[in-house]
């Protein structure tokens, strides 16, 4: 298990350097950094002023090492357009982000399990049909038309819950609720089909033969096995919750780490964008190598592979 | 020990009129058709036939695991007293697994790959009262020695995946035992092994039949087999008893038509002449699904008359223990046999 454990720890590192160089390398691929920097109606003595002022001139490989040494010590220079050093920028919005991941993944995974083993312990029941419906409806709906309908309901007409900011849990409740039933339907659906397919294997009769109540044919002998795809799927899909949540941070007015990556895009703020990827692909790392350690705990093949 | 003696002499299990229907798209499947027989402690019954005949759904309506939507139908299917068409979920529950075990035809898939074997064999255990996990790991220890598997101890911590298939059959066959069941199911437990494991792991649960006193039902495809553990067996096709009786009967005096081709498909050791060819049986099992009536082998057998679409008979032999079920009579049959066997030399 540790020498399992070392070794995804090993290609987790390998991942995330090159990931750093490919963000990086972002810069270039946008045209000419000076130039873009120094706008419209500048002289080529400006762009070469600005050229040489942030180290443009430099080898491209140099400005690499340089800027992933800065970053490991949590230096990502500072925002184009807020002038401000844009770790203490991101580290500032990153908060509300985890917490509305967290909230949405574990709101997810604690209607989609559920309903999934329910769903494939009575294939084509009304619960099933009521589950399917669900996750079809969650899949075509779009999550800001979702958002404000909630929004409508609950905040004007109820007046049950406030529309938006972060002041208090309140204001999470349907941010969560939109962002967790996006990433739902995929996680109730692959539980139902895993569950269906373990429930029909041979070891799952063994289990019957034995005297196993039902209840524990379906807790211990078959979830604990139809849960080991579910786990990948909701890592990655934590993953894109942290560094996708833009639609509904924007609906929510919750200015989290997804609406600083929009702002900076359209802003053309690239040391934000650069760093901003950098993290969210670093959350994709953490997430999937937390889901490859939980799966080798889950399924003990996996260990020796 | 006198009542000892007296429960040896009533039968542990006993069928009569054994009837599972399975609902398809397409209509009915008559899967198992009016099946009979009784099985006494320390009895071993080889049930034979071929894939499909309903040998295996017979095996699992005796241990209640056909399924939600499958219900078998009996006059009477009873084990040692107890009802088990009309047992309650929780009484079959504590006699699967305690006193009725069954061991499977995948050895490969049977175990669940998430727990270690000493997990699993100790829940056969621990499922039935004692919850003492000392105990129940003594025992375990215990059964894989019994069953022949070395380093038996670390093999405890070992996952399915470790193990070849013919010890995770071991395994299997250990995890049946661990209650000491008075009857155990084996249904074609050799069929996915390699050919030098399938000998060995049929004699150690021969052995440990014997030593146990236990019932068992064999299930097989192999009459080599079959001559050399059942005290009875059982001939099925199509999901019909055709012929049952004592094994020496059977393979001295074979009655239905379908036995004496079964027998003379394999080689019998003084029986069948060097470079004689073996016979087959031509044509396939017909369809269950709709009605079915009169003798299904009839599109088979070389024997068939327009009579074999009524009512069938049943013949018992003399000694009352070797019945068979055809429109002829034995002494009919017996001339067209030889003839036949004749032909083939």
């Amino acid at each position: 298990m540790l020498n399992f454990i070392l070794k995804r720890l090993g290609l987790a590192f390998l991942v995330a350097l090159t990931v750093s160089f490919i963000s990086f390398s972002l810069l270039f691929l946008s045209g000419d950094p000076a130039i873009a920097l120094a706008g419209e109606g500048a002289t080529d003595q400006d762009v070469v002023a600005i050229r040489e002022l942030y180290g443009f001139d430099r080898p491209m490989l140099v400005q690499y090492a340089s800027w992933l040494v800065n970053a490991l010590s949590g230096d990502f220079g500072e925002s184009y357009y807020f002038k401000l050093p844009v770790s203490s920028l991101i580290a500032d919005r990153l908060s509300v982000t985890m917490l509305l991941g967290l909230c949405g993944i574990s709101f997810a995974l604690l209607t989609a399990v559920p309903l999934g083993v329910i769903a494939a312990i009575r294939p084509n029941s009304i619960i099933d049909r009521f589950a399917l419906f669900l996750s079809v409806a969650g899949q075509a709906m779009p999550s800001f038309w979702f958002g404000l309908i909630l929004i409508v309901a609950f905040s004007i007409k109820l007046r049950w819950l406030p529309p938006s900011g972060t002041d208090s849990w309140r204001h999470f409740i349907m941010p969560t609720v939109v962002l967790g039933y996006y990433a739902m339907p995929a996680i109730m659906r692959l539980t139902r089909a895993g569950m269906l397919d373990v429930l029909s294997s041979d070891y799952i009769r063994t289990a019957r033969a034995k005297g196993a109540s039902e209840m524990r044919v379906m807790f211990k002998h078959a979830l604990r096995n139809a849960i080991i795809p579910v786990v990948s799927l909701a890592a990655v899909q934590m993953g894109f919750m942290l560094g996708g949540s833009i639609v509904v941070e924007s609906i929510f007015a919750l200015h989290g780490a997804g609406y600083l990556a929009w702002e900076s895009i359209s802003r053309n703020d690239l040391p934000t964008v650069q760093a901003l990827i950098l993290v969210f692909s670093m959350f994709y790392i953490t997430f999937t190598f937390l889901a490859d350690v939980l799966n080798a705990w889950l399924d003990p093949r996996m260990r020796s592979s | 020990m006198s009542q000892n003696n007296f429960r040896q002499d009533i039968p542990l299990l006993s069928i009569d009129n054994l009837t599972i229907d399975i609902p398809t798209a397409a209509g009915t499947l008559h899967a198992v058709r009016g099946i009979s027989f009784d099985l006494k402690r320390g009895e071993t019954l080889c049930i034979v036939g071929e894939s499909g005949s309903g040998k295996s759904l017979t095996s699992l309506a005796l241990m209640g695991l056909l399924g939600k939507n499958i219900t078998p139908r009996a006059d009477k299917m009873e084990f040692d007293g107890v009802e088990l068409t009309t047992a309650s979920a929780r009484t079959m529950r504590n006699l699967r697994g305690a006193r009725m075990s069954m061991i499977f035809q995948e050895p490969m898939t049977s175990l669940n790959p998430a727990y270690t074997i000493g997990d699993q064999l100790m829940e056969a255990l621990t499922l039935h009262g004692s919850t003492n996990r000392k105990k129940a790991r003594a025992r375990a220890i215990e059964l894989l020695e019994k069953v022949g598997i070395t380093a038996a101890e670390s093999r405890l911590s070992q996952y399915p995946h470790q193990l070849s298939g013919g010890l995770r059959q071991r395994v299997m066959i250990a995890m049946a035992l661990m209650c000491e069941p008075e009857l155990i199911i084996a249904d074609e437990p050799t069929t996915a092994l390699d050919v030098t494991i399938q000998a060995q792991i049929l004699r150690l649960l021969a052995e440990l039949q014997r030593e146990m006193n236990m019932a068992m039902i064999l299930i097989t495809h192999d009459l080599g087999v079959v001559a050399r553990v059942a005290d009875k067996v059982a001939v099925m096709y199509a999901g019909e008893l055709v012929e049952t009786g004592p094994v020496d009967e059977i393979f001295a005096a074979p009655s239905h038509p379908y036995t004496r081709g079964l027998l003379r498909c394999i080689p019998l050791p003084g029986k069948t002449k060097r470079g004689s060819v073996l016979g087959t049986i031509p044509g396939i099992v017909p369809s269950l699904v709709g009605e079915v009536n009169g003798c299904t082998f009839r599109t088979r057998c070389e024997h068939a008359s327009p009579a074999c679409r009524g009512t069938i008979p049943l013949h018992t032999s003399p000694t009352g223990t070797h019945t068979f079920r055809c429109i002829h009579q034995p002494e009919d049959l017996e001339t067209d046999a030889v003839q036949s066997t004749g032909a083939n030399a």
